[in-house]
This record gives structure tokens, sequence and C-alpha cells, in this order.
């Protein structure tokens, strides 16, 4: 997970600091589903995504 | 006893408020708790007691009863739930293993079927249920064992929430609930079993093939009318819905100026007509360009007229949570309450709003006693 999102990243540098905290971990409020599964390892991302994987970066819900 | 039904309950982030009389002259006239986070309140009308329920950060949730309108309070016991199963594994939305531990109460209404009893909804999304007027509590183990549980969601809270009860006025054993974000379910049996009530709702925070997964839905807000029990209206994370025929579906109603927001209230004579409180969106909560608005139906959801007498209409950032809007029994009075503190009353169903107060703490929950 964290390939494809730096793969991500280096085409548009300043989304990394609205998915990703400084330390690469995914943002509190962020959510992240591969093929339809909640993403696990939301600290260092290292869920597997295959190939065709189809991977959705969502906002939670939250606030009010 | 002879109940005052425009007595107003407010709960806000910094202590508990009672408001008497109506319309112009509603007064705030007493206060209670200063200081301390009130989450909301109840009454049992059929013996007067008050409870309130306050989040102490440090100290946990706590639940007060009054039986003396407020002279004096007693602390009874919270819900609590039981030790995890060893080996059961329950991982939230956030991927860490969830903790069985009472993070909040978002909802506590009477139980019909049985006097001094009580249901409260809680954080992370267990039913619970008093049968001695919240002296001990039992989690609802029906509903905390339903297989999609474990997949609820976080919304409003980081944990899933309990945030809505309504005991059918046909049968006091037919209970709805609604839960941020796990859907909206029914009990015909007092509790013993539940069945989701979400078709025709979708989702658009998840991936587009489960967005019509009951367990995804985030209906902020359920209202079941009194007059006409079989038509509910829901205030969800995507927009306004109304089911009339009795929960078998829903039907999206699309208003003007936006279907986003958290609270619905019904006439308690007339189901076709209910009150909204819109926001911005999702992404914007906060009021369109400034304006406190309500908006209101006459016709079931045909049509929507937008109420804007005597509410803020330039540079108000007013935002009104799901408990935080009610209509008195009179069928007359509502009062909202915001996140900015202020406090607004009608008694012409909204046709003319007043402000009570401008300087309270964030208003969480306004209820009529």
């Amino acid at each position: 997970m964290r390939e494809v999102l730096d793969t991500v990243f280096a085409e548009n540098t300043r989304l990394r600091g609205y998915v990703v905290d400084e330390r690469g971990s995914l943002r509190k409020h962020m959510t992240i589903f591969v093929d339809g599964q909640i993403l696990l390892d939301r600290r260092s991302l290292s869920d597997e995504v295959g190939p065709d994987s189809e991977i959705y970066v969502m906002q939670a819900l939250s606030g009010g | 006893m002879t109940l005052n039904t425009n007595t107003l309950h407010i709960g806000t982030r910094k202590g508990f408020f009672v408001v008497e009389g109506t319309g112009r002259d509603a007064r705030i006239v007493s206060e209670h708790f200063v200081g301390d986070n009130v989450v909301l309140s109840t009454t049992d009308r059929r013996d007067g007691t008050w409870y309130v329920v306050m989040d102490h950060g440090h100290f946990g949730i706590k639940l007060h009863r009054s039986e003396d309108q407020g002279s004096n309070w007693t602390e009874v016991a919270v819900p609590e739930y039981p030790p995890k199963p060893e080996g059961f594994v329950d991982i939230s939305m956030w991927g860490n293993e969830r903790e069985w531990v009472l993070a909040n109460i978002w909802s506590l209404e009477p139980a019909l079927d049985r006097d001094g009893a009580l249901w409260c909804g809680t954080v992370p999304g267990g039913l619970f249920r008093s049968e001695d007027r919240g002296n001990s509590w039992k989690l609802i183990e029906s509903l905390w064992g339903v297989e999609s549980r474990t997949r609820w969601g976080g919304a409003g809270s980081d944990q899933p929430a309990v945030h809505t009860i309504n005991v059918d006025p046909r049968n006091p054993l037919w209970v709805s609930v609604a839960i941020s974000a796990g859907g909206v379910w029914r009990t015909k049996d007092g509790g013993a079993s539940w069945t989701p009530h979400t078709k025709g709702m979708n989702a658009g925070y998840v991936p587009p093939e489960q967005s019509d997964w009951p367990e995804h839905q985030d209906a902020h807000c359920v209202v079941q009318s009194p007059s006409s029990p079989e038509i509910f209206w829901c205030q969800h994370h995507m927009g306004i819905w109304r089911s009339a025929n009795d929960l078998e579906s829903w039907t999206e109603l699309h208003v003007e100026p936006s279907s986003f927001g958290f609270a619905v209230a019904v006439h308690p004579n007339d189901g076709d007509t209910a009150w909204f409180v819109p926001a911005h969106s999702d992404q914007k909560r906060a009021p369109i360009d400034g304006r406190v608005v309500v908006t209101r139906t006459r016709d079931g959801g045909k049509n929507f007229e937008v109420l804007t007498n005597g509410l803020p209409q330039s540079h108000a950032y007013d935002l009104v949570l799901r408990h935080a809007l009610d209509i008195a029994g009179d069928g007359e009075s509502l009062a909202l309450g915001s996140t900015t503190g202020n406090l607004y009353v009608t008694d012409n169903q909204g046709d003319e709003w007043f402000c009570i107060a401008n300087n309270l703490p964030p208003i969480y929950s306004v209820r009529y006693a």
C-alpha cells in the first residue's frame, strides 16, 4: 500500500500531507479500502495490494 | 402529576439549563452542573423523573437522576460492557482492537413496556436496558451479537454510536434504533431479535459496491410519527429519507437549500409535517451563506418551506446537532440549539423564531420535558 501511495504522491506532492502524517501513517480520520476491505496497517501501510486491486482513499465520517 | 410540556431542557458543553415559557416569553429559569459536559437529557413522563448524562472526560460517563424537577440529583449507575470473550476478533475501522468499554451515552428513552424501565444507546455501539430507573443495566446481547456489528463504523464519534431509540406507540415491545454508522434496526419482541431496515438508503463514503449495505448507513437521526407510526423520517449523512410503509423501505427526498444536517422533528399529530435544520454539506458543516434556516414540510416531503423569520441571516455559523432540535407535545413549540451556543424557540411551528440565549456553551441537546 505504501508503494502505491508513494507513486501517487510523487505525481501530486501536496496530496501527501492530506492523507498521511509526517511519520507516513494514515491520518486519523482517513480510511482506505483495498478490494472492499479496510486497510489493517494504518501505521506502516504494509497491507498487500495486488496488480488489479481497487483502492479507495476516503474521509472517514466524523465531527459535527 | 401534571407535567408542563413546555419545560425545555438544554444540555451543553458546560452545564444543563432549564427553560420555561413559550415563544418570546421563554426564559432560562435554572442551571445545573455548571462546568460539566452534559451530553443529553430525558424525562420519564410516567413518573416525572429527569435524567441527565454527563461526560466527565477524566472520570468517565455519569448518569444523574432527579425526582423533584432538578432540586436534588442522585448519581445512578451507567451501562457497563461485559468482558470481551477470549479470542473474539473485534477490530474497529481504525485497525485497532475495539475495547468493550463505555465511551459515551448518546440516547436514553423510557422503555414503555415496564414502569421505571429505560433503554440506553451507547458508544461503542451497545444498547442497554435498565429495569430499575438506572440503578442497574444490562447489555442487549441480541443486537450486540448481530453478525455485522463488528463492521459498524464510527461517525460523529470515533466509534459506533446508538443515538436514536424510538419506542413504537402501537406496541412498546417494538423498538427501533439508529446507529452512526450501523444502520436502522428494529425489534418486535422487546429486544430479543433485530432486523435491519435500510432498504433505499445509500452511503457515498464506502466503495460503491457496499453503498447499500445496512451496516454502512449513517442515519444521523430517525423520528417515528407518534400519530401515524408507519411513518419514519430520517436525516441521514447523505441526505433526507422518509419511510411511509413502516420501515419496509425508504425514499430519498431532495430538499433546498440542502439535505445535509443532523436533526429532524416530526409533528406529534401529523406524520406528514416535519422539520430539518440544514447545513451546507458534509464537507462544510455550517449554514449556507451564513444564514441559519429551518426547512419544514407539511405534505410528507413533497414540498418544503424555508423558515428564516427570527433566525440570523448573515455571518452565522451555527450547527444544530442531532439531539438539538425538538418539538413539544402541543405541536406548536419547537426549540433548536446550536454549537455556537444560540438557543431559538418558536410557538407557531417555526413561522417566527425567538432567540432565548446567545451566550450558552456549545449546545448538544434540547429536549421538552
